[in-house]
């Protein structure tokens, strides 16, 4: 991407060990290293859901909300002058900063494992049309009023429901006799997405209530306005196991950025790895779009700016990300939710202005390199 | 250990591209496969390392039948180096080096220090140490094909297979190359389209065309004159090279010289 590397193709190879490898700076190798980034990651972590619970419409001080969330931790006491901050605190906005950070961990792991899958740049968790999908299920289920069994959760489930039908079908019309060819895939899911996008303006059209209206741009832009200690449990579980899953897999991502015939030749199946990792995509994309709507950029910036800083090893990449992209979206959505207080902004439109910036002066200043390009 | 491929028949949507093709390598030797472009010389590559399944017929390697394994089995036994060995991402030299001992470690399984030391050591064989940190994708292409040939190494194959190693290397970097695959230690199969390399660099030379085995032997007794003219089209004379004693082909371009 940057002239600067793109010029000196041909070092010349009888270079004496006296002459200095061009070693990438800055760049994060040693396991120790990466430790302690993900410490301080951690750290940094924990800070910014304290302050991110404490801030807000009523700001309360970091030390108040620390003490609230221990009481509500270990069943203590709360002074009844307290109750109404207590509850602000622990029932709204303590369930959001969560799922505002497993929603973050888990779009930047499964962005990464999705670029790999599909060999591309450009690919985001949304590639497979699960975003379409989901949209039109919610605005099925809140135009036909369907999934009433589901109580308050019928939209959300209409959501998950749509986000897995859209994969199942851009994973059938994609593969060929069990092959399952990158390209077709990435192809597939932008048609789907674009049928399905189709799909619910027609529904919108024949049923303009402003709630489907509203539906829709929820759905499409995000928000984690939603959230509540219901859905948390669900969320947590699928986000936290499914970032164990892929990390656990690292090396085979590793083995599948060699190529198809390499990979082969080194024992894996590229079909299969793509098949089991798009199953485990669609599930975790699907959750967490069923929950937050489709948040953007995140799952396609958060890959490359951590590999931008630690290469490409996927048990780095996967380890970061997470972390990186937690921190990201908790910030993300405080700002969404405090800059136009009492209104709140979606959280898409924070996520893009903040993270195109910073990625760009990243890549204009780093070495990057994504498939010789 | 031995390589063996009995009457493998490979088809591709009622094309035959490989037809009956038998081959066998003994242990350590470095087995030469030429022919003009579409002869099936990397469909036949490809079905050792497994990329293709033979549509009839059999791989072997000590008997064993490829087949029966599974991918990760093989690829204990197998190593390739393909010709499209794209990377996507920037891994850096050390990492796609090692990423060789991914069929015989499990998940994220930590490298041992013996295989950090088998890393390092082929680095250095292949004189890419000063590379370790370097991007792939910054290397130039001689460069290139040394990380991919330590990667398939570190493999600790058996059998080593290559489609077109020497492809984009200026002369000296196909010489030293060629010249490594001797005495390396596993039997290797590898396709060539500089005649005069394979006749220097591989004990045996089978010759396809058409998908058919046409002539196998020395490189002595599989590049004659005739061959040539037949298969390939072109006329040349056959000398020895007056230090090695190989055959060395001397082509000229005005016919009716």
């Amino acid at each position: 991407m940057i002239l600067r590397n793109l010029t000196p193709t041909e070092v010349p190879e009888t270079s004496s060990p006296g002459i200095p490898a061009a070693v990438p700076e800055g760049r994060l190798h040693r396991p120790a290293a990466v430790a302690a980034t993900c410490a301080a990651l951690a750290v940094l972590l924990s800070g910014s859901v304290l302050l991110a619970i404490s801030l807000g419409p009523a700001p309360v001080p970091p030390a108040d909300t620390a003490r609230f969330l221990w009481a509500a931790l270990t069943g203590g006491e709360v002074a009844a002058v307290d109750i109404t901050t207590y509850q602000i605190i622990w029932e709204i906005r303590t369930p959001r900063v969560l799922l505002a950070a497993l929603v973050g961990a888990g779009l930047s792991a499964v962005g990464v494992a999705v670029q790999v899958m599909v060999r591309n740049a450009l690919a985001d968790p949304f590639v497979l049309g699960v975003s379409s999908g989901a949209a039109v299920g919610a605005v099925g289920v809140t135009v036909s009023g369907g999934l009433a069994g589901l109580g308050l959760h019928a939209v959300s489930g209409g959501a998950f429901a749509g986000a897995l039908f859209a994969s199942f079908l851009v994973y059938f019309a994609s593969s060929r006799g069990g092959a399952l060819s990158p390209l077709r895939l990435v192809l597939t899911g932008v048609c789907v997405s674009f049928g399905l996008q189709a799909v619910m303006s027609v529904i919108i059209y024949l049923a303009p209530t402003s709630e489907a209206t509203s539906t829709v741009l929820y759905w499409t832009m995000g928000s984690f306005g939603a959230a509540s200690w219901s859905v948390l449990p669900v969320v947590t579980a699928t986000v936290l196991l499914g970032i164990a899953v892929l990390h656990r897999r690292s090396r085979s991502l590793d083995v599948m950025a060699l190529g198809d015939e390499t990979a082969v030749s080194l024992g894996i199946s590229p079909d299969r790895q793509r098949r089991s990792l798009l199953v485990l995509a669609s599930l975790l994309t699907g959750v967490m779009v069923a929950v937050s709507g489709a948040i953007s950029f995140v799952g396609l910036v958060m890959p490359h700016l951590v590999r931008l800083l630690t290469g490409a090893g996927h048990a780095r990449v996967l380890a970061l990300a997470p972390l990186a992209g937690a921190v990201f979206m908790v910030w993300a959505d405080l700002i969404a939710r405090t800059l136009a207080a009492p209104r709140e902004l979606p959280i898409g439109v924070i996520t893009a202005l903040v993270g195109v910036p910073v990625f760009i002066t990243l890549m204009r200043r780093k070495s990057y390199l994504f498939g010789g390009r | 250990m031995e390589l063996t491929l009995d009457r493998v028949t490979f088809s591709l949507d009622g094309k035959t591209l490989v037809r009956d093709l038998s081959l066998q390598a003994r242990s350590g030797q470095v087995i030469g496969l030429v022919g003009p472009n579409g002869s099936g010389k990397s469909t036949a590559l490809r079905c050792v390392y497994r990329a293709l399944k033979p549509t009839c017929g059999t791989v072997l390697v000590d008997r064993l039948d490829l087949a029966s394994l599974t991918l990760r089995e093989s690829a204990r036994a197998v190593a390739a180096m393909t010709q499209d060995s794209t990377v996507e991402l920037d891994f850096t030299v050390e990492e796609v080096v090692a990423l060789g001992r991914a069929p015989h470690l499990r998940g994220n399984q930590n490298l041992s220090a013996r295989e950090r030391d088998l890393v390092t050591g082929t680095m250095a064989r292949l004189d890419i140490c000063h590379l370790a940190r370097r991007g792939i994708l910054t290397l130039s292409g001689g460069e290139r094909q040394r990380v991919l040939v330590a990667r398939a190494l570190v493999q600790e194959p058996k059998i080593l297979v290559l489609d077109e190693p020497t492809n984009h290397l200026d002369v000296r970097h196909q010489i030293e190359l060629l010249s490594l695959l001797r005495g390396l230690g596993p039997t290797v199969l590898v396709v060539l389209h500089d005649l005069n390399l394979a006749a220097a660099a591989c004990d045996r030379l089978a010759v396809l065309s058409h998908g058919r085995l046409v002539a196998s032997g020395t490189p002595e007794e599989a590049l004659t004159a005739e061959l040539l003219r037949e298969v390939f089209g072109v006329r040349a004379d056959v000398v020895r090279h007056p230090r090695t004693g190989d055959p060395q082909l001397l082509y000229a371009l005005i016919p009716h010289l």
